[in-house]
């Protein structure tokens, strides 16, 4: 074996660490984005259908794939059908972006708030704000308020439950990286570990096959899984909200993005003049008859 | 060989009266000089490259947020005990059905390889096991056997997720294993078979006492593969409902929305097979040393 000339391999190693130092140097820097990142909503920074989007002229709306019922109709979001769906559109024409300016786009939930260069303009996927999320995303000003609900199989001693204190020694079972689970954990403490399901179907199924007693879903949803998917399953009831504070979900955007507070401002118009009422009242089962779980 | 030894007076000889001679004390100095200097040569370029990778990572233009999301303390203390907890559940499925697994997988392979005609139908049946078991993706036949079955409503059949979800761990792993064996038996030279039956054995002592033996020993490492993988896999059966160690962080994750948890989980996960790679490592050199009785060659 001939070992390489010394100097030469001196000279290999000093260049690789030269190379190496300048791809430390020459990291590529994030494009600063030409807007009107000023925060407030004058007029300027949130000129109609000019926004500092992702591809200009066009608003990317994302949502997890499958989207349920009763928030998007027949799995299609960009349909307009469905209370989140209908949303979306709305705010887009508050923003002045018609509905062929509208792109949509499938990520899912764990997606949509990682860090680094994001691929859309905001989420809409049933999101709760909460005060440790905003650590990570930007959320909108809520756009619904919302309840969670106990459902079980008619007939199961989990159906006859009228209180809080009846959950606690069923099994009981929700999604993953839902409010659901913590209204289980916090609000239940059970005395039994509860089913976590990565999506609602398996949770359903596991409902409708007595691997749990109850499973806790958000009250839109529990009404459209009583009404048409497990018909022999009723809502139990539902919870009051925690804290005292109405649960809300929010459109997720990237944080620091130029484009929240143009989108907050969209929704509060929306709230004020009626049109999230309006949606709600076209899309949501009236939520008034399910008993609250004291 | 080194010369170990004091070397305070002249006198100082071997009972052989050997002393080493100053070249050979030379020679021994300059290597042991020289393999000083690449030590340090190795130490000194491995930290260089930990540097310049460090400061590639440090330096990156969305490292702060990165380190944020990813490395963030309170959130990995928090998740430690939950993933723990969850951890259990990945430790004893491994336990109960690794060794499900290594029997099942072994009778499957020895089935396979049964001579005579009268043994068509197993052979056959073997076959079909593995060919199907192996080519079916985990996460489906967790589908039916944890999500289906409970739904045929079977009286005295369980619809516990976890031995469910063991259930199908052990079908599909016993497949890979069961190849793994049958590998090994048929590396078995021929003619280690035609000694034993020559001495005397019948086909079933010459499999047992002879062919077997060969074959796990050499089997050990694609067999721990296997059983990492077996270990990384048990998570799935979250699939159910249970909480194991992947689970527990993706709770947390959904919470906070900071995937630290997912962190802690890998390198708990990671923890756990380091141990298990060096203790089969050190049962392969125990066998070996038992067989090479004469020394190695």
């Amino acid at each position: 074996m001939h070992p390489a000339p010394r100097a030469l391999r001196r000279a290999v190693a000093a260049t690789t660490i030269a190379l190496l130092a300048t791809a430390v140097g020459c990291a590529p820097q994030p494009e600063e984005k030409a807007s009107d990142t000023s925060s407030g909503s004058a007029a300027g920074a949130c000129a109609k259908g000019k926004l500092a989007t992702r591809t200009s002229g066009k608003l990317t709306i994302a949502t997890d794939e499958p989207a349920y019922e009763p928030w998007f109709k027949d799995d299609k979001p960009a349909n307009g059908k469905g209370f989140e769906s209908a949303v979306a559109y709305a705010v887009a024409r508050q923003l002045g972006y018609d509905k062929s300016a509208v792109v949509w786009q499938s990520v899912p939930f764990n997606k949509a708030f990682a860090p680094g260069e994001k691929t859309f303009d905001f989420d809409i996927n049933q999101v709760s704000i909460s005060a440790e999320r905003k650590k990570a995303v930007d959320f909108s000003s809520g756009y619904y308020d919302v309840r969670q609900a106990v459902i079980a199989l008619k007939g199961t001693r989990a159906a006859k439950a009228t209180s809080v204190a009846d959950l606690k020694g069923l099994k009981l079972g929700a999604q993953v990286g839902t409010t659901s689970l913590d209204y289980i954990d916090d609000v239940v403490k059970p005395t039994r570990d509860a089913a976590v399901y990565a999506k609602n179907d398996q949770a359903k199924s596991a409902l409708k096959n007595g691997q749990v007693d109850a499973v806790v879903v958000d009250l839109p949803t529990a009404f459209y899984i009583t009404a048409a998917e497990v018909t022999d399953a009723r809502i139990v009831g539902q919870f009051e909200n925690q804290g005292g504070t109405p649960e809300q979900f929010g459109l997720v955007l990237d944080k620091g993005s130029a484009l929240t507070s143009c989108v907050t401002d969209a929704v509060d118009t929306l709230r004020e003049n009626g049109t999230l009422a309006k949606l709600e009242q076209q899309w949501l089962s009236d939520a008034v008859d399910a008993p609250v779980l004291k | 060989m080194t010369v170990a030894k004091e070397r305070s007076g002249e006198d100082s000889t071997d009972d052989d009266g050997y002393v080493p001679s100053q070249r050979r004390i030379d020679r021994e100095a300059y290597k042991r000089a020289r393999s000083r200097r690449a030590t340090a040569l190795a130490a000194v370029s491995t930290l260089v490259t930990g540097a310049v990778l460090y400061l590639i990572v440090v330096n990156a233009p969305g490292w702060p947020r990165t380190k944020e999301t990813f490395f963030n303390g309170e959130y990995a203390r928090e998740a430690l005990p939950k993933v723990l907890e969850g951890l259990w559940l990945n430790v004893r499925l491994l336990l109960i059905c690794g060794a499900a697994v290594l029997v099942l997988g072994m009778l499957i392979a020895i089935a396979r390889t049964l001579r005579g005609p009268v043994f068509f139908p197993l052979r056959v049946l073997a076959a079909a096991y593995t060919d199907f078991f192996r080519g079916l993706p985990l996460i489906i036949n967790l589908m039916i056997v944890v999500l289906g079955v409970p739904a045929l409503r079977l009286q005295g059949v369980t619809v516990d997720p976890v031995l469910l979800g063991g259930t199908a761990l052990t079908l599909t792993y016993s497949a890979y294993v069961a190849e793994v064996f049958r590998a090994g038996i048929e590396s078995v030279h021929p003619s280690q078979r035609a000694a034993a039956r020559s001495l005397g054995l019948t086909n079933r002592q010459a499999l047992r006492f002879v062919v077997l033996p060969q074959a796990v020993r050499r089997q050990v490492p694609p067999l721990l593969n296997d059983l990492v993988s077996l270990q990384k896999d048990t998570g799935l059966v979250s699939i159910g409902g249970a909480v194991d160690a992947v689970r527990a962080a993706d709770i947390i994750v959904g919470r906070s929305l900071n995937y630290t948890p997912y962190i802690v989980a890998g390198l708990v996960f990671v923890a756990l097979t380091i141990p298990m790679t060096r203790f089969t490592d050190w049962v392969t050199a125990r066998m070996d040393r038992r067989r090479a009785q004469g020394g190695a060659l």
